[in-house]
């Protein structure tokens, strides 16, 4: 049972597989996440694997400032990620909301809904930083430290 | 008696079953997901990557959605993995120890359409649109493909006068041969839902197919029965249409050969060419593959 739980840890930071959520961003984020599948960058060296499917992801990849229309949305998909998993937001947007800070149709930041696991800053940030990102949340996953494996452990 | 109890458990969990089928069913996947990211210019993935992402989904919680029969959430990736290994089990590829019987070729090709049926189960039961449309496109490509490969085996089961894969494998080699393996390779990108013919799995357009609200483990034994799959069809192309040596090293050595060469291929279709729309991929398998099929059959049965 050791054996497979180290087997586990191993496979969890071998391969991660993102799903993207956009919560109102202004899409900047998102064009630099979509090098992170391309030749230049190529993630599946690692194993990051892009998937169409919230039941299929292990690590959600959040940008935007958490905007009203889409908090609920970014609920949903959370709810629907099968644990454990992780969350990594991606730019200022959802860490601070940004410049849209003190607008009346922004509920961010993402803290107040969902527990994050790594902050990628940057305005947008590089592809190789989302990557570095990715990479972290899955050794997280490894560790059994992200905020779902350890309000899981806490009875 | 005892003795024979012993290969048949041997043959389903190790060799041709599931251990043996399971390691090498990973490695073709590999093998394509690599050659694919090469030809796009990209480094692809770790050979052992299949390995860590299935044992990865076995690790994760399962979610069930609301409104599916949990029996039969679960059932279905099962059942599709137990044929593929009974499948693995009856044809005698080298290193083969259980005996072929009469009319095995007629429980081999029941066998192969299970996971066919299960995959469009799968798409109906989970009440996801995007697996509903999946579901009927996998329905109907299954009617396309089904007739060159279904005639091609029938062909080569009327060439040599009887229903054993054993006699079929020591048929002799001739112009019947030939058509009947066009017709059948034909089928392959089809039967793996690969490009030009990814039409149930199409996941630009309906998010990846079937198994969209398939996660965690049942997903992964999803995809382990279709690495099981890719083996059984290519063991089944060898047994069929290759001419087996006498030396098993030899022989062996043939088996990967054949496998890889497929597998090369069907990824290099798969690069080379884009998705065709459901009637254009029927089309294409009622006229040439049907005229390979008809060809075959007229050849097997006037010769």
């Amino acid at each position: 049972m050791n054996l497979f739980a180290k087997l586990l840890a191993v496979s969890r930071r071998k391969s991660p597989w993102f799903f993207i959520v956009n919560s109102g961003g202004c899409n900047g984020c998102d064009i630099e996440v979509a090098p992170c599948i391309t030749p230049r960058y190529d993630g599946e060296q690692i194993g990051v694997l892009r998937q169409g499917s919230p039941k299929h992801a292990d690590i959600l990849l959040v940008t935007g400032p958490v905007t009203k229309r889409s908090h609920r949305a970014l609920l949903d998909i959370y709810a629907q990620m099968p644990s454990p998993k992780a969350v990594v937001a991606i730019g200022s947007c959802p860490a601070s909301t940004n410049v849209f800070l003190g607008s009346p149709t922004v509920d961010g930041p993402i803290d107040k809904f969902i527990p994050v696991d790594v902050w990628v800053s940057g305005c947008p940030p590089r592809p190789q930083l989302i990557l570095a990102g990715i990479a972290q949340a899955a050794q997280l996953l490894a560790d059994g430290m992200t905020a779902d494996q350890k309000r899981k452990a806490t009875p | 008696m005892m003795n024979e109890v012993y290969q048949y458990v041997f043959a389903v969990l190790v060799w041709p079953g599931y251990l043996g089928a399971g390691a090498l069913g990973f490695l073709y996947l590999w093998i394509a997901r690599k050659l694919t990211a090469r030809l796009q210019g990209r480094k692809g993935p770790p050979f052992y990557q299949p390995f860590f992402d299935f044992v990865k989904l076995l690790g994760k919680d399962t979610v069930v959605p609301s409104g599916v029969n949990p029996s039969l959430f679960y059932a279905l990736p099962f059942i599709s993995l137990l044929a593929t290994g009974f499948g693995l089990v009856i044809v005698p590829v080298p290193g083969h120890i259980v005996g072929s019987f009469p009319g095995d070729i007629v429980l081999l090709l029941y066998l192969l359409e299970v996971p066919v049926i299960c995959d469009v189960m799968a798409g109906y039961v989970t009440q996801s649109i995007y697996g509903q449309v999946s579901a009927m496109r996998e329905a109907v490509m299954s009617l396309g493909y089904n007739l060159p490969m279904l005639a091609a085996v029938i062909a080569m089961a009327q060439n040599a006068g009887s229903f054993r894969l054993g006699d079929l494998q020591s048929a002799p080699f001739g112009l019947v041969t030939g058509l009947a393996a066009i017709a059948f390779l034909v089928a392959i990108p089809a039967r793996l839902k690969s490009n030009p013919f990814s039409i149930p799995n199409a996941e630009q357009e309906i998010v990846g197919g079937a198994h969209i609200e398939y996660n965690s483990a049942p997903l992964g034994i999803f995809e382990l029965s279709h690495a099981l799959e890719v083996v059984l069809l290519f063991g089944v192309f060898f047994v069929l249409f290759v001419p087996s040596l006498g030396n098993s090293v030899a022989n062996a050595s043939l088996y990967l050969a054949v496998s890889l060469v497929l597998m090369v291929l069907a990824t290099l279709t798969a690069a080379m060419t884009a998705r065709l729309t459901v009637k254009r991929a029927f089309r294409f398998y009622w006229v040439w593959g049907g005229l390979a099929a008809a060809a075959a059959m007229v050849v097997a049965v006037i010769g």
